[in-house]
């Protein structure tokens, strides 16, 4: 019997611009024992399936038809008092953040115990035993002194364990895990999908897994549902819509997945719905400065180092100190793409930023075509290296300051850095607006009326404005979905190919440092592990600490090739 | 704000983005909002054109007739048989027209003092939030310091120590800008803490970093980066602010340490009325005191308003 | 914990520095107290003589000293408008403003709290409403207007309790108190509402505001998700977690209670020490204002240290 069944579901935001159908009827169904992913790109009503089967949806949000049914019983239009009942009892959810899922000033036993109290009323000393077993159950060593803990004493993938038991507390029927280790490290987010794998697989109980990685999905999902703007475009098993998707968006979806194991020479484009915006590279290329090829390496990096403080004491001694950097030497070749890969916390942003100037150095120097840039005190060596290198960020939504229209923030750099006057500063700037394919008309908006993807096209417009030689890309593409993430990276490719720039490129995801980078560094805790031609790292690497990462690497054999540019 | 010329050929012109903006059309569709602003604009107008809407001049002492002394309101006075709307005072001054020239005192000495602390408390708050390390230490700390008393004392403390400064024949004359200078200066503190906590958390959006890695200064980026994105808290401070203010200042004359009585501002009537409520002469205390209710809940209600139609997190 | 709590002290003992040195420039340099203290008819000899008594002779920092030293024996000179040492006045009006101060806090809090949860939780109802609009003008009256108009009604119209001073009070040891007797009791009553009513809203809508912040929560959210019941997530999770931020205001807010009764006490004629510093503010009376700034200091810092105290018992991450 069908364990949970979402059958036409719509659900419906009211706002002063009209009722917004955030999903438009939607079917699911989930059996028992089954990992059912539910994947689709931002803005595709994944999350809102989720919360419309909980009754949580945030007004004024409200399904306006379709049934929810759980074992034929209809729990959708319940009442609060009911759906109460339900929840955490029969149904339960995980949310994507674990630092934020618990409270914070309530110790981890406690907020165990009185939900175990809750739903299966035994007594203070059964529920006790049970956390236990919880606890121990997904793999908290030493539950006993973790249940007297607070949340704060847990690292991130422990608070994600203690976020499931808590799921867990009444032996539920049906799991709803919203991005449930999308804010976790790869190694991490390995180890929690295994646990809620083998969970649904030990205790039957049906888990809808809701995620925009097309990796977690292919390694862990039986059955996936493929959302798109709020309808859902196809459903099957995990290998046969992987394999062979018909829809034509889940194949232009699945062909702009960066592949670990062959290096593409472009992204294959998502041509679904219209989203592909032209790039106009060869006008851009007219305009530019021929590169004059230098004999060294263009950026030298020798024995960088940073220092943050983490706890300041009153005695100067006691105040502890992390070396974020330590220690990191390296050259990047002009016209090479340069990688730096780690997980978070391991300083490859922080190499970034130190090159760039934004942090002061504790140590080392750095070396721009020959000359030292990284002494504060030389203000002229620092200004002709702020024109040669430019820097586009992770963050489309922060890096653009919203309350400037987009020429100001194009012409920024231009207006400090010559003397243009104001007259021939908008044809410039409507220029570079063409050739990264926004047109003329944006100039006048603000970055709000962008999408992710455009805001990043107008980051690269203004990092090109003053035509530099190096351009530091901070994980670019971390925040995009996966069809945007192709276009950028695409953008970026052509930069290097048809202007000769040369590009630091710092990511956590392999697959696409594969597919971008000619040489890789690895980072871990500050200090740089190894450093070799990309494909000699992916095909021979030296460190242990870099075979690990890649064999988390999502291995996606069973991905359609279709449509793949593999010359 | 940085001004070009030709950018407003392709897209609607900024009024009309502003009339179509989600705060314009919040502030549509909230009677509250309409309403408390109207009445602030209606009052202000009304302060600001006293002298041609006031049917008498209160300070010019030959229109006064000390027979019309304690006239009730709407009533013909005994002796000479003028009327006044809201009656008049023990001199026979209109209370009418005292309320409309008392506003004018009470709304400038708020709006001066309220942009003084407001300068002030950007300037820390953008310098002490942007580059913290000591200068930020030290800011917060005198920040702290005055936090600990309540703005009203330590407007108080400035009044007497500017009141001991002045020689006893300016008193009088300098008490309104000494009245400014200790509102404004009891102030600062909420716009400094707000804009060094809204900047600290712009300084470290990569806009900035942008900013930083084209070469601008710190002094460009605090002002032409951060400081406009800084303002939608300041703007609701800066209106309850000015709610507290006019009630600080009428507080301070109230207790005869504010306006003099050659100035009098609603609190200086307010105290002047408060020894006639006793006797029956309500009116003397109670239009003065229903104008100032009045304003300062106008103000707020815009202030709280504001609050709401500006935090995205409130639905 | 220690270091923070030796650096909260440290920065109390700075405060009361800093405010010191605020008292002391007024002794030295706001208006000549050499002027105030002496009649016109003086000689050279007498202005020498007290120089060298109030030892204005002496350096800056040797004053400052001096200052501080006598400060904390409670010595603050002598009053130039009663001609009395300040110390014995304050002594003697501090009880009154004390109790009053206590009375009002306790209700303030109290009321606070409780329509803040209140008007939090049921944030759609119309008591609520009403409740919120009741505060707004709350906010907007002020002080010494509630005063007036609380005198008005029950004291003028109804003639139901004393519209001035502390009624009947005892004498226990040095201290006076209006507590034993009927009279002093209900002489309380309305200065007390007065003093602590825009306490009370303002404590009243922080806890609201914060309550509904913290109901937005992802943990509430969580909490809800596991089927906790209503009340288990209002009183257990939420006003837990509301009550962190509310305890720093609310103690500046009872700081400024004693400030705030300078209003009250010049509106009801209650002889405690605000009406004392306002007349001294009035007539310059320079050693009074000295001797109430420094003590609200101490007071307002004693609050400080208790609160910081407390914000280490509540929240657990500030304990490691």
């Amino acid at each position: 019997m069908t364990l949970l069944n979402i059958e036409n579901l719509t659900v419906e935001y009211p706002s002063r611009h009209g009722s917004f159908k955030a999903v438009s009827g939607a079917n699911l169904a989930l059996e028992p024992g089954e990992i059912h992913g539910l994947v689709g790109e931002s803005g595709a009503g994944k999350s809102t399936v989720g919360a419309a089967i909980l009754g949580l949806l945030e007004a004024p949000g409200h399904i306006s038809s379709g049934e929810i049914t759980l074992r034929s019983r209809a729990i959708s239009g319940l009442d609060s008092a009911a759906m109460q009942s339900l929840r955490g009892k029969t149904i339960s959810m995980i949310f994507q953040d674990p630092l934020t899922s618990l409270n914070p000033l309530i110790k981890v036993g406690e907020q165990l115990t009185e939900t175990i109290i809750t739903h299966l009323g035994v007594s203070q000393q059964q529920a006790h035993q049970r956390a236990l077993d919880l606890l121990d159950r997904v793999g908290i060593p030493d539950p006993a002194l973790r249940l007297n803990q607070f949340p704060h004493q847990f690292s991130g993938g422990m608070r994600q364990r203690v976020v499931i038991a808590l799921a867990l507390c009444s032996e539920p029927d049906v799991i709803i895990a919203d991005e449930p280790t999308t804010a976790l490290d790869v190694a991490v987010q390995a180890q929690i999908l295994d646990l809620i794998k083998d969970l649904a697989a030990e205790r039957q109980v049906g888990v809808i897994l809701i995620t925009h990685d097309m990796g977690v999905i292919a390694d862990t999902t039986d059955r996936v549902t493929v959302m798109y703007q709020g309808q859902v475009v196809e459903t099957g098993p995990t290998k046969t819509v992987m394999g062979q998707p018909q829809h034509p968006y889940t194949q232009s979806l699945i062909a702009a997945v960066p592949r670990p194991q062959v290096k593409l020479r472009r992204f294959s484009q998502v041509s679904y719905g219209g989203r592909d915006t032209r790039f106009a590279i060869e006008d851009l290329a007219r305009n530019w400065p021929k590169a004059t090829p230098s004999d060294g390496p263009l950026l030298s990096v020798r024995n960088l180092t940073k220092k943050f403080p983490i706890a300041k004491s009153l005695i100067p001694g006691r105040s502890k100190w992390l070396t974020a950097v330590d220690d990191i030497s390296f050259d990047i070749n002009s016209g090479d793409v340069f990688g730096i890969v780690g997980e978070s916390g391991s300083g490859k942003s922080t190499v970034a930023r130190l090159i760039s100037g934004l942090y002061p150095l504790n140590g080392g120097t750095v070396h721009f075509d020959g000359a030292l840039v990284s002494d504060p005190k030389d203000k002229a060596a620092q200004q002709n290296f702020r024109r040669d290198i430019q820097m586009i960020f992770q963050d489309p939504y922060s890096s653009l300051n919203p309350r400037m229209r987009v020429l100001d923030i194009i012409a920024e750099p231009i207006r400090h850095h010559t003397t243009r006057n104001s007259h021939d500063l908008t044809p410039r700037v409507h220029e570079l607006l063409d050739q990264v394919g926004l047109g003329k008309s944006a100039a006048a908006k603000y970055p709000h009326e962008f999408s992710g993807g455009q805001r990043q096209r107008i980051s690269i417009a203004r990092a090109l404005a003053t035509q530099p030689r190096f351009l530091i890309c901070d994980e670019p593409t971390s925040a995009l979905d996966v069809s945007i993430q192709a276009q950028i990276l695409n953008i970026l490719k052509d930069l290097q190919d048809h202007l000769g720039l040369t590009l630091l490129f710092i990511s956590h995801d392999l697959p696409v440092v594969r597919q971008m980078c000619d040489r890789v560094a690895v980072m871990k805790q500050g200090k740089l592990l190894e450093l070799q031609d990309t494909q000699a790292l992916f095909t021979t690497p030296k460190t242990a600490y870099t075979q690990e990462l890649l064999g988390l690497m999502p291995r996606l054999d069973g991905l359609s090739t279709q449509g793949l540019d593999l010359r | 704000m940085t001004h070009s010329h030709n950018d407003t050929d392709t897209t609607p012109s900024r009024l009309s983005r502003a009339w179509h903006s989600d705060l314009a059309w919040k502030f549509r569709h909230s009677p509250i909002a309409m309403l408390s602003m109207s009445v602030t604009v209606l009052l202000v107008l009304s302060a600001i054109f006293a002298p041609l809407i006031a049917p008498h001049n209160p300070f010019d002492p030959g229109s006064l007739n000390l027979m019309n002394g304690f006239t009730p309101p709407l009533t013909p006075n005994a002796f000479t048989t003028d009327t006044f709307i809201l009656g008049t005072d023990d001199q026979g001054r209109d209370i009418f027209s005292t309320i409309l020239y008392g506003m004018r005192i009470s709304l400038f000495v708020g709006f001066a003092a309220v942009s003084l602390g407001m300068i002030i408390g950007i300037t820390l708050g953008l310098i002490s939030g942007y580059f913290g390390g000591i200068v930020d230490a030290v800011i917060m700390r005198i920040a702290d310091i005055q936090l600990t008393f309540p703005s009203i004392l330590v407007a108080m403390l400035i009044f007497g120590v500017a009141k001991g400064f002045t020689p006893p024949q300016y008193r009088d004359e300098m008490a309104i800008w000494v009245l400014i200078i200790a509102i404004g200066l009891s102030d600062w503190v909420q716009f400094a803490r707000v804009v060094r906590g809204a900047t600290l958390v712009e300084k470290h959006k990569e806009y900035v970093q942008a900013a930083r890695l084209i070469g601008r200064s710190a002094t460009a980026i605090i002002f032409s980066h951060i400081l406009r994105n800084v303002m939608s808290p300041v703007l609701v401070i800066a209106t309850i602010s000015l709610a507290l203010a006019i009630i600080a200042e009428a507080t301070l004359s109230f207790l005869g340490v504010g306006a003099p009585p050659t100035q009098p501002s609603l609190g200086t009537l307010i105290r002047i009325g408060q020894g006639f409520l006793f006797s029956g002469e309500w009116w003397i205390l109670f239009f003065p005191a229903a104008t100032l209710l009045m304003l300062a809940l106008a103000v707020n209600l815009m202030g709280d308003w504001l609050r709401d139609a500006l935090n995205p997190k409130l639905k | 914990m220690v270091s923070f709590l030796i650096r909260r002290v440290l920065q109390a003992g700075l405060v009361l520095l800093v405010v010191g040195l605020v008292a002391f420039s007024m002794f030295n340099f706001v208006g000549d107290p050499i002027d105030n203290m002496l009649g016109q008819e003086r000689t050279q000899a007498d202005i020498d003589r007290l120089r060298a008594q109030l030892g204005l002779d002496q350096p800056f920092v040797i004053q400052y000293w001096t200052f501080l030293t006598n400060a904390a024996e409670g010595n603050f000179g002598v009053s130039y408008r009663q001609g009395r040492p300040v110390s014995e006045i304050i002594a003697e009006r501090a009880p009154a403003t004390l109790e009053l101060a206590t009375v009002s806090a306790l209700f303030a809090m109290s009321m606070g709290v409780i329509l803040g949860i209140f008007t939090a939780i049921r944030r759609k109802g119309v008591l609520a409403h009403v409740i919120m609009s009741a505060s707004l003008i709350g906010v907007s009256l002020p002080t010494f207007l509630i005063g007036i108009l609380l005198i008005y009604l029950f004291s003028v119209e109804l003639d139901w309790l004393p519209s001035f001073g502390r009624g009947e009070v005892t004498q226990v040891g040095a201290w006076s108190t209006g507590f034993l007797t009927s009279s002093g009791l209900k002489a309380l009553v309305l200065p007390s509402i007065t003093l602590g009513l825009f306490q009370m809203t303002l404590i009243m809508r922080l806890v609201r505001s914060e309550m509904l912040e913290v109901l937005r929560q992802d943990y509430i959210r969580f909490a809800r998700a596991r089927g906790l019941s209503e009340r288990t997530i209002n009183f257990r999770h939420a006003l837990r977690n509301t009550l962190v931020p509310v305890i720093t205001v609310t103690g500046l807010q009872l700081g400024s209670i004693i400030a705030f009764a300078i209003i009250t006490e010049t509106v009801f004629q209650w002889p405690g020490v605000g009406l004392l510093f306002i007349n001294a503010v009035q007539f310059v009376d320079i050693p009074v204002m000295a001797a109430y700034l420094m003590l609200i200091s101490v007071m307002f810092v004693t609050i400080n240290l208790i609160v910081d105290i407390l914000y280490v018992a509540i929240d657990p991450r500030l304990r490691t």
